[in-house]
């Protein structure tokens, strides 16, 4: 991926960069055109850091119509946009390209409507995830996806990257969250799908723009249901001596009915370097550790602890603590939210990847993990949405040794093939975006990508928003659209019997 | 007119592309418990799925279940009832609103029509539990999106896109569902008297506090003694569904009861009752039969329902009744109905929504769009897409609208009395 092939830049549009920058400045004037290569250097890369491009010019609108001129001005002239929200992406989504204006949508920043009848708020994109909970929760609402980078991450950015966190397996992911949304497509037109009502009148579209990673419309205005905080919670603390042991305690806590509001597993190496680091009391004998976290009403989730212990206790568990007050519960989890930066302090750098796979497939993607991280001479720490089975390892290098983060890279391209191979898929929330681009013929075929692409072409046939991305090549509209069976000619010319 | 009774993949995609081929209309079927539902068609041929039929993969473990499209929903939720699990979503069986028997509703037909439930207000709908699909396009091109995990984003949810879509994008072949506990307990509170302005704000008041409410719905007088036998009398009900653990029920009906207690006479339902009474207003059993008489089943804001009810009255003769905390109406016109216009004037003017005409004779289905029309461009970009995966126009042609894609606003306008 570290010779990634990006788009050509167009010499037509670098060579009327000043013309664009000044026209660019008539559709958003004041402060809303950074074009100075010391101050555009703040969007240059994502949370995908190992890539850095500055773009054309940073456009920071404000109103729907200065989207929708931006839009239309480019769609004419045939140059690229690039959509950023707040950045955080993983999968360098927002990677800027050295010919496409970068359109960022933070200034469009408050929250248009709150309504408490109907349990929806309507905000603007560049919203973070944390501000809609902010918004509602001195009346006990909250919004349900919480991506871990959720103090800064944009809900704008959560439609195009179909945000998951913690707690999505009770309750659902950015797609199921969210109710409608307004964007504005390539060509300047703006397009309402949803509203407060639910389900589409015709086509899903709404469905098919929740993760399409910035490719198919700027989402302009979001409406997202929000929901009733949970009486309790309370998280018990699981030790195993193998992850078999804590796999089944999973498929058995899952089986006996109970959907936990969060499940988390981390294996030996993560649980040491997030022990090392905040002290959370985590147990170092142990192969794998569990937090399994229930919410709801107290009875409930004394209810729930209960059965809970006893599946843990049939599996095996070496140790299980059962969190006594809201302080014990955040110290549960004080280990797994800082388990990125206790990597952080054991390697100079790591990787993150973002399979899904099987759950009951752990061990056997464990132990081909163990011996690539031989094969490579890299140690891997895992962390695991155990509940949804979306595995991230976390592979260690040193980028300033020569080589390493080709290799590091080359590791997790493996990890995500084997992913692939047992049932499973090449990312679970992170997205697509540059880095795995070049790996998605591992899970699908031409024609599968094909129609992908298909509906690109529906929503932005010139391949001007966000190209590189997503697809590992990209196919011409004209010559998708064609239709390659006529009369005569095709495999079937008589009526297939049966 | 043939009918091509494919029973494998295979013999499915080669009938596309051999019709993609000869540019000849497929109307697309399963066992055709919806088939009245859409713009009359007149396709050539038919594909009937029905023998595409058989669970291919349900691990309960992995909360996931794979299926031909053509498998009776019936006997996949027979199969999950054994395991102690249920598809959450709760799809409806619109058999017996349509004249037809119950139960023969097919799984692929519960994706094309995005079918959900009185529990689509907390679980969704079928678009929110599809993981993957394996389908053929109107190219005649097979192709697979998704896949079999709970968490994927891997490039475009196309398993979405064909939610709702009624045939017109693709033939599936494969479905991947999310599938889901069921839950141990149900108990059902019912308040009883109200009308509907009052129904409405108990059902605010119900879901915005922490009783997890999984289902509301309102049944006003007369309506009431059509779900369940008869069994909850004639007087209004305005019905509260909980579900969960033992313990956790029985904490949150009291909750409940105490939050409203002032709302009216309270009652609980439970067991079969309870189960019948929700099944019944999942099914819109309350306007199954009565003559055939036009049905439309609406989704607004849920605080804007019964104003828009009330709005239709004054012009209008109409029973309606309420699920999903009043934003899924039901309404059955007294005479053939010349309100299509009506109806979705009023939708728009009460914070929008959409409208479709779910049961109607074949000539009415002619004359008004079934399904809402759209704004301009979005229905344009809705007609790009069709394009792109059935260019030919041969997959149930004209059901969502005349001529390919979907209808737009203008063309409704010009029908409808605005």
């Amino acid at each position: 991926m570290s010779g990634l092939a990006m788009p050509k830049p167009d010499g037509t549009t670098m060579r009327r960069r000043d013309e664009i920058v000044a026209d660019m400045r008539i559709i958003v004037p004041g402060e809303g055109v950074v074009d100075a290569a010391n101050a555009m250097r703040a969007f240059e890369s994502d949370g995908l850091t190992a890539y850095r491009q500055l773009p054309l010019v940073v456009v920071l609108p404000q109103t729907v119509a200065q989207v929708s001129r931006v839009l239309k001005y480019c769609s004419d002239r045939n140059i690229r946009v690039v959509p950023r929200g707040s950045g955080t992406s993983l999968s360098g989504g927002a990677l800027p390209l050295q010919d496409a204006v970068l359109l960022v949508m933070s200034r469009f920043n408050r929250i248009l409507e709150i309504d408490f009848q109907n349990r929806v708020v309507v905000a603007q994109p560049g919203v973070t995830n944390l501000g809609i909970t902010t918004a509602v929760e001195q009346e006990g609402f909250y919004y349900a996806p919480d991506p871990s980078s959720q103090i800064a991450c944009s809900i704008g950015g959560n439609v195009a990257e179909n945000s998951g966190g913690v707690h999505c397996l009770k309750y659902g992911l950015t797609a199921n969250n969210v109710l409608g949304i307004e964007m504005v497509l390539m060509n300047g037109e703006v397009v309402r799908l949803g509203g407060s009502h639910l389900d589409a009148e015709g086509y899903d579209l709404l469905g098919v723009m929740t993760g399409s990673e910035g490719l198919l419309g700027v989402v302009t205005e979001v409406t997202v249901r929000i929901l009733k905080k949970p009486e309790t919670a309370r998280a018990l603390l699981i030790g195993f001596p193998t992850s078999e042991q804590a796999g089944q305690c999973v498929a058995d806590i899952i089986g006996a009915g109970i959907i936990p509001g969060g499940m988390e597993m981390m294996d030996r190496p993560a649980i040491r370097a997030a022990e090392d680091f905040v002290h959370a009391g985590y147990p170092r004998d142990v192969e794998a550790l569990l937090i399994v976290e229930l919410d709801g009403p107290g009875v409930e989730v004394d209810h729930l602890i209960g059965l809970v212990e006893a599946i843990a206790y049939r599996n095996g568990s070496t140790t299980c603590r059962i969190s006594q007050s809201e302080q014990e519960r955040l110290s549960f989890w004080a280990g797994r939210k800082a388990a990125f930066p206790a990597v952080g302090r054991i390697s100079p750098d790591y990787y993150c990847m973002d399979g899904t796979i099987p759950r009951k497939e752990l061990p056997r993607v464990l132990a081909g993990m163990r011996e690539l991280s031989e094969k490579y001479g890299l140690g891997v720490a895992n962390v695991f949405h155990a509940g949804d089975g979306n595995l991230h390892p976390l592979i260690l290098y040193d980028a300033n040794v020569p080589g390493e983060l080709e290799k590091a890279e080359s590791f997790g391209a493996d990890i995500l093939r084997l992913c692939v191979k047992v049932g499973g898929v090449l990312t679970g929330e992170h997205g697509v975006g540059v880095e795995k681009r070049d790996l998605m013929p591992e899970m699908f075929s031409q024609i599968d990508l094909d129609q992908q692409m298909r509906v690109k072409c529906a929503f932005d046939p010139n391949h001007l928003l966000n190209p590189g991305k997503v697809f590992p090549q990209l196919r011409r509209c004209a010559e998708l659209g064609r239709m390659h069976v006529h009369r005569g000619q095709v495999a079937f010319p008589d009526i297939p019997r049966f | 007119m043939t009918t091509f009774t494919p029973t494998t993949s295979a013999e499915t995609h080669s009938t596309v592309a051999w019709a993609a081929a000869e540019d000849s209309p497929l109307e697309i079927l399963g066992h055709g418990s919806k088939r009245g539902i859409g713009r009359p068609q007149q396709s050539e041929h038919t594909l009937d799925l029905s023998k595409l039929s058989g669970v291919t993969l349900y691990e309960p473990a992995e909360l996931v279940l794979s299926a031909k499209a053509g498998t009776r929903l019936a006997e996949i939720e027979c199969l999950l009832a054994e395991n102690g699990q249920q598809l959450a979503f709760e799809p409806m069986d619109y058999g017996p609103l349509l004249g037809g028997e119950p139960g023969r509703g097919t799984i692929g037909g519960v994706l094309a029509a995005n079918l959900s439930g009185p529990r689509r207000l907390k679980a969704g709908a079928a678009r929110d539990h599809i993981l993957g699909i394996s389908a053929v396009s109107g190219r005649g091109e097979a192709f697979k999106s998704g896949g079999r995990v709970v968490k994927n984003v891997t490039g475009y949810d196309l398993s979405k896109l064909m939610a709702n879509s009624w045939g017109t994008l693709a033939v599936f072949t494969d479905v991947t569902f999310k599938v889901l506990p069921a839950a141990e307990t149900e108990v059902t509170l019912a308040i009883r008297g109200l009308l509907d302005d009052h129904a409405a704000a108990a059902m605010a008041l119900a879901l915005g506090s922490s009783a997890e409410v999984s289902s509301a719905a309102h049944l006003p007088e007369r309506v009431a003694a059509r779900v369940a036998d008869g069994s909850l009398g004639s007087d209004a009900a305005t019905l509260l569904r909980i579900e969960g653990f033992g313990p956790s029920v029985a904490y949150r009906i009291a909750a409940l009861k105490d939050l409203l207690k002032d709302a009216g006479p309270l009652q609980e339902i439970s067991g079969p009752v309870s189960y019948s009474v929700w099944r019944d207003i999942r099914d819109c059993a309350p306007f199954a039969g009565g003559g055939g008489r036009p049905v439309w089943r609406v989704s607004m804001a849920p605080s804007q329902g019964h104003q828009m009810v009330l709005a239709l009255r004054m012009q209008a003769a109409v029973d309606a009744f309420y699920d999903w905390q009043g934003g899924l109406i039901w309404l059955r016109m007294q005479q053939d109905d010349p309100e299509a216009g009506l109806l979705r004037g009023l939708i728009r003017r009460h914070g929008g929504g959409h409208a479709t005409l779910v049961r109607a004779t074949p000539s009415h289905r002619a004359a008004v769009p079934v399904f809402e029309p759209q704004a301009p461009q979005l229905a344009a970009l809705s007609a790009r897409l069709k394009a792109e995966f059935d260019p030919k126009n041969i997959l149930n042609p004209g059901r969502m609208a005349a001529g390919a894609g979907s209808a737009t606003l203008a063309a409704a306008t010009e029908g409808g009395a605005q």
